[in-house]
């Protein structure tokens, strides 16, 4: 072994200048956000919380054609439809489990109306599974309360579709 | 019976008067701890329950308490049950002889020391008996581990408590402190108290020598099986003598609560002050080397204990005592 070496082990030389870099380090800024009071960007195709729309006149996008059911990987998606009084197919039903849910976002690229879309909202935790099991109102009233964002972020990203 | 009773019943108004800051204190390190941890590594740290994320420690044990304890079918349960209780309660009956201020002691024992030394080497068998108890392999392994770390470096600590005894000629803490007046241990001795300072952070298993309960070789060491409750004493434990050995050390090298200059504004702060500023530095310092060091091998472990720390202690007591006699400054003359 060296003299420096020794030298250098007897007095930790090492070990002081890694315990002053941490010193320094500790009053720099942090590089992490205040995540539940700061949030990070999110992109146009973020995927998170899914959606059903509406058309500007208040009626269901959703033509029940069961793209997404039969797209859909883990098989999450559960639909039943029927034809309504003019003549029109629409859902009666539209289930997601989204504990069954991967989040792969085929279903939104399935669908030939962008009714089912995958919104920028990633924090919908629950108390209970049963909260979890998301129906068609709540789909719907997801896309109401998302709508300004959903449609912004499907014309941003059109050019690229 | 009438003052069998009341001496009873001051003893016990004292023990809880020591005990409940030792507790808050030993939440609020383990909050400091992670808190010094993260601003390291440019994290933010827990800061959302309370001010400055005060209660995280708080409301980590209220959650330890409602989550269900787990008994291993196959373990032996009443050591499994035993091992917490015991690695706690040595952790804290230690605090006994620590000496907060002049007359601020609990117990003002003679051999004070020796108490803490023989309290501190009995906490190994928490750990042995938690390992030991649950009967599975990455415990068992744990516990030989940290036995094995632990007497190897209880060895040093005890030449280097020779050193600094030495100089004093008593064994009472108070005596210890006392003798520092003039000079802290820390400049006559200061390899020692660096030596002290590696020790106690083998002793305590922290990082870089927490072998026990390396999680990348040993899931969790000791503490695998254990959950709910258990696990909040094992770690109750583990941070109340961490902080114990921070107050060993400012009491053997640093001081006690001795002001570090004996003028006015100094002075005049209160003596437990000083002591839970310097149980703070050190305990900074700890967190500090627990954010850059890198973990040991076992057997660099074990060499730096053995073939490096012993010869070089044992060889400065010798080099402390011939000084002490050639200049004649011998305690007790």
């Amino acid at each position: 072994m060296k003299i420096s070496r020794l030298l250098k082990t007897i007095f930790m030389i090492d070990f002081v200048t890694g315990l002053l870099i941490a010193i320094k380090e500790t009053f720099k800024t942090k590089k992490t956000i205040n995540y539940p009071f700061e949030k990070g960007s999110l992109g146009t195709r973020s995927r998170g919380e899914h959606a059903l729309r509406r058309y500007p006149n208040g009626e269901e996008r959703c033509i029940a054609c069961k793209l997404c059911e039969a797209v859909c990987p883990a098989q999450a998606i559960t639909i039943e439809s029927k034809e309504r009084d003019d003549g029109s197919r629409k859902t009666v039903r539209y289930d997601i489990d989204m504990l069954k849910c991967i989040y792969c976002g085929l279903c939104e690229e399935s669908c030939p109306v962008d009714a089912i879309v995958q919104g920028p909202n990633f924090e919908f935790a629950t108390e209970t599974r049963e909260e979890l099991y998301y129906t068609k109102e709540k789909l719907l009233e997801n896309g109401d309360r998302w709508e300004n964002i959903l449609a912004a972020n499907i014309k941003a990203d059109n050019s690229h579709r | 019976m009438d003052s069998y009773f009341s001496i009873l019943f001051s003893e016990v108004y004292k023990i809880i008067f020591l005990l409940v800051p030792v507790l808050v204190s030993v939440a609020m390190i383990v909050w400091l701890d992670r808190r010094v941890w993260a601003f390291v590594q440019k994290r933010r740290g827990p800061n959302v329950v309370g001010p400055f994320g005060l209660f995280q420690s708080l409301a980590d044990a209220l959650k330890y308490i409602f989550k269900e304890i787990i008994i291993p079918a196959s373990s032996n349960k009443l050591v499994f049950v035993l091992a917490p209780v015991v690695t706690m309660t040595l952790a804290l009956i230690s605090w006994a002889v620590i000496p907060f201020g002049e007359d601020f002691v609990l117990a003002d024992i003679n051999v004070g020391i020796l108490y803490l030394f023989a309290v501190s080497s009995l906490g190994v068998y928490g750990i042995i008996m938690g390992g030991w108890a649950s009967n599975s392999k990455y415990p068992f392994l744990g516990a030989i581990r940290s036995a094995a770390q632990m007497v190897s470096y209880e060895v040093s600590i005890g030449v280097i408590i020779i050193n600094v005894l030495l100089c004093v000629g008593s064994l009472n803490l108070s005596d210890i402190v006392m003798a520092q007046q003039n000079l802290w241990f820390v400049i006559p001795l200061f390899p020692m108290f660096v030596i002290f300072f590696i020790s106690a952070l083998a002793e305590t298993n922290r990082p870089p020598f927490d072998l026990p309960e390396a999680e990348a070789e040993l899931v969790a060491g000791y503490q695998t099986e254990y959950s709910g409750m258990m696990y909040a004493m094992f770690w109750l434990g583990e941070y109340a003598n961490i902080l114990l050995m921070c107050a060993m050390g400012s009491v053997l090298f640093l001081g006690g609560w001795l002001s570090p200059i004996d003028v006015f504004p100094f002075n005049a702060v209160p003596g437990p002050f000083w002591l839970i500023f310097k149980i703070l530095f050190l305990f900074i310092l700890f967190a500090l080397v627990k954010a850059t060091v890198p973990r040991y091998r076992y057997d660099q472990l074990m060499k730096l204990g053995w073939k490096i720390f012993l010869p070089f202690s044992l060889f400065y007591v010798v080099l402390t005592s011939s000084f002490l006699l050639y200049f004649d400054l011998l305690p007790g003359k």
